[in-house]
């Protein structure tokens, strides 16, 4: 979309098939318009030059932090017990296909 | 209301230590004003009064006893309600986790409690912490307490508020993109935002996990200190946080700023600032110049591209972060007997999430999207790269960098509701220091027609104390005039 | 119409091994001994994608990491990162996987390495990464009729390890001998067991030369991949020859009912988007680090097959059926202490032992087996007490009941019969019920061998066999007077 800064409805729907959220199809042209207008600004940024710029993903200069392989014994029933849908000890989830 | 509510956090735990006052008795003189002003603040979600007042007897009966105390005994804490609690339901002001009750505490909840503070409820806050005006809340916005048809600002609007209305005596809010500083602003009381790493975000419930810091809010900088100095330190159940080092925030408490350089960057003055902020933070500049400091005007050229980085960041982030809401393992779930698990996950999304946050989340989406994510999301990180070197450029030269916490004064509730883009340029001076990772203050400086004005101030990475320091001496010499409407 | 015998096969493996030797999660300190243990009792906040949680790296696993890539001469990254590949499915807890991959040009722990298979073959490894397991589902019947789905997060947050191949293999069966190879070296380094259920799996992808790459996931052992890659391939063929497309997709492989199923009935294609995760702070890997780690490198296939030669003085064929089978070189090697003959031994193992395990089913370490027991077996053959046919089926026995040889001859009389007066009366009644194999044996000494049989069989084969010809010629001789 470097030309054309508008975005689709079908991009729309997809989106909300990726992100898993419900949008009917009169939502679609809303939020297809309101991303839009976002989008337009967020495009601001095609005014910098970034060439041979490095993004940050991490902001403090730490590496190497890890644990060690020690095992722990905790209960999981304070976990388990906000569970809203289990069977026995399973956790319930709708049907695959 | 009682007097013992505008004591200092200080002042609180040495009167309780000495039983000049119990615990209980302050803390139910909170509960009384909150039951005071709630229905026109409605700064909390949840009150925890049962706890807090067994904790605040089992201080007490400790103190009678001569035993050892914490740093905050006794003191109030309300917590912004994205912070989690064990067993205490933690909403993040979203039907998605209404009723959400953590199995475990954050670490800064284990902080708070083995120093014997009281937290005293969990507060109310944009949806997420997705905001900047509390309105996005699924329970309803919070007030400004210095003007009742305002916003307190946001997200961390009812940590603020809740401050500010004397309802408690300090707050823990959290700060993405200003979060903390656009409410303490906007309420008149100090709120810093730390650098990144120096609060363990373990039990913060993320929205944008490279930026955002649990943050203090106190009503003085003396308090916010305590606060700080109470919760930092590095945490191995969180990767990303680092030693705080020798810092030693008390020893900061000072009126003496002679010697520091300050740096005024031209772009935080920019289109769109209101010329009652820009006058009343060029009258802070003055009196810090006046007491010793020195200035020079700068420019930092990629600053005005801060807020397109940051929105496409933190929506990039919040995307995938809030992906885990599908109602299996917690959190909202319709019934889904006639659904697959597909159509189901989105339903259970569609209803528990409110329009601001699936915003965001399509945004974010798009953001990462293959064909998209060159030219959104790495190109938004480059250029967070840029604001980062500009900046520790800059503090080669300065100390501090100053400008506007918020560029305007607290609007009208619902006035910026419906144009998504015109709120988010609200955090056009704050989204900075949450891009670079560097510490960042705002201070009460003035008022305007009895709305409160802060000035923000920015420090390189640990440097909190530079921060503590220029703040407490600003504290001393500026006295906004400000009115609580409660 | 296309001519299909012919046509070149591409395969490429993305394998995942669990490092079974850590004793907790990837992320977490739940442990990671989940198998024999009830649903979701190994979960914890960061394992269960609790909001508000966050994941610390578990040492042991980079340390693993490093060793697989050493012994897979690949590069080792100085410096890389975790990503989240997003994506949403009732196993994930948070809706997305911590892995390595980077589209924007990252690096993985490490890459570029190769693995030799027989001959002149070569494998290329183009990467190698560390990421979490997700849960596990079970359901009421068939995924496709159960109402609901059960979901079990023990497994979810255990460390695996992804090896990705280039598409150099060109079979069914070098994709299992690389399997082999892969599994033999993983235990060689102690770093993840294939005898444990579900902790090497992998996923191919097929292109058939004229057609599209298809992707098979699911293959949830290293047995099945041959038979899944079969399928595959026979079922592209066919559908060339008979002049159909091939299209781009993923399959799933049925283990129950042996075939590929295209699982595609969503509307939509997937993307990952992947981006780094932040809440890990990057990885880098010193040159003494990696030092440290060849220092502590524990003998490889190679080398231990090498030593099994020289050592042994056994074949290379059965030197290299060993050491693919860690278990069954050390079986081998604790045998071998105890005999005298560990050639014979050798091929006892790779030969008989491997062929009745492959027919049962099962892994040595099921099989009641011991080392002891196979050398006493050995060693009655060898002083005649039983015969080399018996011994065979002694074998056999003693894999199902783990009894001692001893127990079971007892048992069973599998003695061998060396009593001469009892095999002359079998062999008299032999003579005279066959008298015209009497007669062809006289004229040719060909069909004498038919006597002898029926004189092992009358024995089920436990006469002595070098009696029994004795004894029939003997008799053949007396009757041709
Ligand atoms: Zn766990």
């Amino acid at each position: 979309m470097s030309e054309d800064k508008k975005i689709t409805k079908e991009q729309v729907k997809h989106l909300a098939w990726l992100a898993r959220i419900k949008i009917t199809d009169s939502e679609e042209s809303k939020y297809a318009e309101e991303m839009g207008e976002i989008l337009k600004y967020f495009r601001k940024l095609d005014e910098v030059d970034t060439e041979g710029v490095e993004p940050t993903h991490h902001v403090v200069d730490v590496v190497n932090v890890m644990r060690e392989d020690e095992p722990e014994i905790k209960p999981a029933e304070n976990i388990l017990k906000i569970v809203p849908a289990k069977k026995d000890r399973f956790i319930k989830a709708p049907r695959i296909v | 209301m009682s007097r013992i509510l505008e004591l200092s956090a200080s002042e609180l735990v040495s009167k309780i230590r000495t039983q000049e006052i119990t615990a209980e008795e302050y803390v139910n003189k909170c509960y009384e004003r909150i039951k005071e002003v709630e229905d026109r603040i409605h700064a909390f979600i949840t009150l925890t009064e049962n706890i807090a007042l067994e904790k605040a007897q089992e201080i007490d009966s400790r103190i009678r006893r001569n035993e050892k105390v914490g740093t905050l005994s006794g003191i109030a804490v309300a917590i912004k309600d994205n912070i989690c609690i064990n067993d205490v339901r933690t909403t993040c002001a979203s039907k998605m986790l209404e009723n959400f009750i953590p199995p475990y505490d954050a670490t800064v909840i284990q902080r708070l409690k083995s120093q014997d503070a009281i937290l005293i409820g969990k507060t109310n806050m944009d949806e997420f912490a997705m905001g900047t005006s509390t309105e996005h809340s699924q329970f309803g916005p919070t007030h400004n307490p210095h003007d009742l048809d305002r916003v307190p600002g946001g997200s961390s609007g009812g940590s603020a508020a809740s401050v500010a209305a004397l309802e408690t005596t300090i707050s823990l809010g959290s700060d993405t993109g200003g979060s903390v500083r656009c409410p303490a602003s906007f309420c008149g009381i100090v709120g810093m935002k730390p650098t990144y790493g120096l609060i363990s975000r373990y039990g913060l419930i993320a929205y944008a996990n490279s930026l955002e810091q649990i943050s203090p809010i106190a009503r003085n900088v003396a308090d916010l200190a305590l606060l700080t100095e109470c919760i930092a330190g590095q945490d191995n159940k969180d990767s990303t946080s680092i030693d705080s080092g020798t810092q030693n925030l008390k020893n900061c408490l000072v009126d003496d700023v002679s010697g520091v350089k300050i740096g005024v960057p031209e772009e935080l003055f920019g289109i769109g600032t209101d010329e009652v902020v820009s006058k009343a933070v060029w009258e802070a500049i003055s009196k810090l110049e006046g007491l010793g400091a020195t200035f020079s005007k700068i420019k930092l050229e990629s600053l005005e591209y801060a807020l397109a980085s940051y929105y496409i960041i933190a929506m990039s982030e919040a995307s995938s972060n809030l992906a885990r809401y599908d109602g299996l393992r917690y959190g909202l779930r319709l019934d889904d007997e006639n659904y697959d698990w597909s159509t189901a996950y989105s339903r259970n999304r569609d209803v528990g999430f409110g329009a601001e946050v699936k915003r965001r989340i399509m945004l974010g989406t798009f953001a990462l999207s293959a064909g998209y994510y060159n030219e959104y999301y790495l190109k938004a990180q480059r250029v967070r790269t840029l604001i980062r070197q500009e900046l520790s450029k800059a503090f080669k030269d300065f100390d501090l960098i100053i400008g506007p916490t918020m560029p305007i004064l607290p609007f009208r509730l619902g006035e910026k509701l419906l144009d998504p883009l015109e709120m988010y340029m609200c955090d056009v001076d704050t989204v900075i220091a949450n891009l670079a990772g560097i510490p960042a203050i705002s201070v009460p400086c003035s008022s305007s027609q009895g709305l409160p004005i802060g000035v923000q101030m920015m420090a390189p990475a640990l440097r909190e104390d530079v921060l503590i320091k220029v703040a407490f001496s600003l504290e001393q010499h500026l006295k906004p005039d400000l009115e609580l409407k409660v | 119409m296309v001519e299909t015998t012919e046509l070149k096969v591409k395969i490429g493996l993305e394998v995942h091994c669990q490092l079974t030797n850590l004793k907790s999660k990837l992320f977490c300190s739940c442990s990671s001994d989940y198998r024999q243990s009830p649903p979701n009792t190994h979960v914890c906040p960061v394992c269960m994608g609790t909001p508000g949680s966050l994941p610390v790296l578990n040492r042991k696993a980079v340390e693993d990491a490093i060793l697989i890539a050493l012994a897979l001469n690949m590069q080792i990254s100085n410096k890389t990162i975790f990503y989240r590949k997003n994506y949403f499915y009732p196993d994930m807890p948070k809706n997305f996987q911590i892995s390595q991959y980077d589209r924007a040009g990252g690096i993985p722990i490490a890459k570029n390495g190769s693995k030799k298979l027989e001959v002149e073959k070569i494998v290329h490894i183009s990467r190698l990464q560390i990421e979490e397991d997700p849960g596990k589902i079970s359901y009421e019947g068939t995924i496709e009729t159960s109402k609901s789905a059960f979901v079990d997060y023990n497994r979810a947050g255990i460390a695996l390890v992804e090896i990705v191949t280039e598409p150099d293999i060109n079979s069914p069966k070098e994709a299992r001998i690389f399997l082999q190879k892969i599994r033999s070296i993983m235990e060689h380094l102690g770093v993840s067991s294939g005898e444990l259920e579900g902790s090497m799996r992998c996923d191919a992808n097929i292109s058939i030369q004229g057609g599209t790459r298809v992707e098979v996931k699911n293959i949830s052992s290293f047995k099945e991949v041959e038979r899944a890659l079969n399928f595959e391939i026979t079922r592209q063929k066919n559908l060339l020859r008979t002049g159909h497309r091939i299209g781009q997709e993923t399959r799933h492989w049925d283990e129950a009912r042996r075939v590929t199923i295209s699982l595609r009935v969503k509307e939509e294609e997937e993307d990952y988007r992947y981006f780094p995760e932040a809440d890990l702070v990057p990885l880098s890997i010193s040159e003494e680090e990696i030092e440290r780690q060849k220092n502590s490198m524990p003998e490889l296939p190679e080398g231990h097959m090498q030593r099994l030669m020289t050592q042994y003085d056994i074949s290379r064929q059965n030197a290299m059926t060993l050491i693919d089978n860690k278990a069954l070189a050390e079986f081998f090697e604790e045998s071998a202490v105890n005999y005298s003959h560990p050639d014979l031994l050798g091929n006892w193992i790779v030969g008989d032992l491997l062929s009745y395990l492959y027919e049962m089913d099962i892994e040595l370490k099921d099989a009641k087996l011991m080392p002891r027991d196979l050398v006493k077996m050995l060693e009655l053959i060898d002083d005649g007490t039983i015969s080399g046919k018996i011994g065979k089926e002694l074998l056999k026995e003693m894999l199902i009941s783990g009894k001692s040889p001893d127990e079971i001859i007892n048992q069973k009389e599998m003695r061998r019969i060396s009593d001469s007066e009892y095999l002359n009366q079998l062999t008299e009644e032999i003579f005279s019920s066959n008298p015209q194999a009497v007669k062809d044996a006289i004229k040719d000494p060909k069909a004498v061998r038919f006597l002898i049989g029926q004189l092992m069989k009358k024995t089920g084969g436990k006469a002595d066999p070098q009696l029994a010809n004795n004894l029939v010629n003997e008799k053949l001789k007396t009757s041709k007077t």
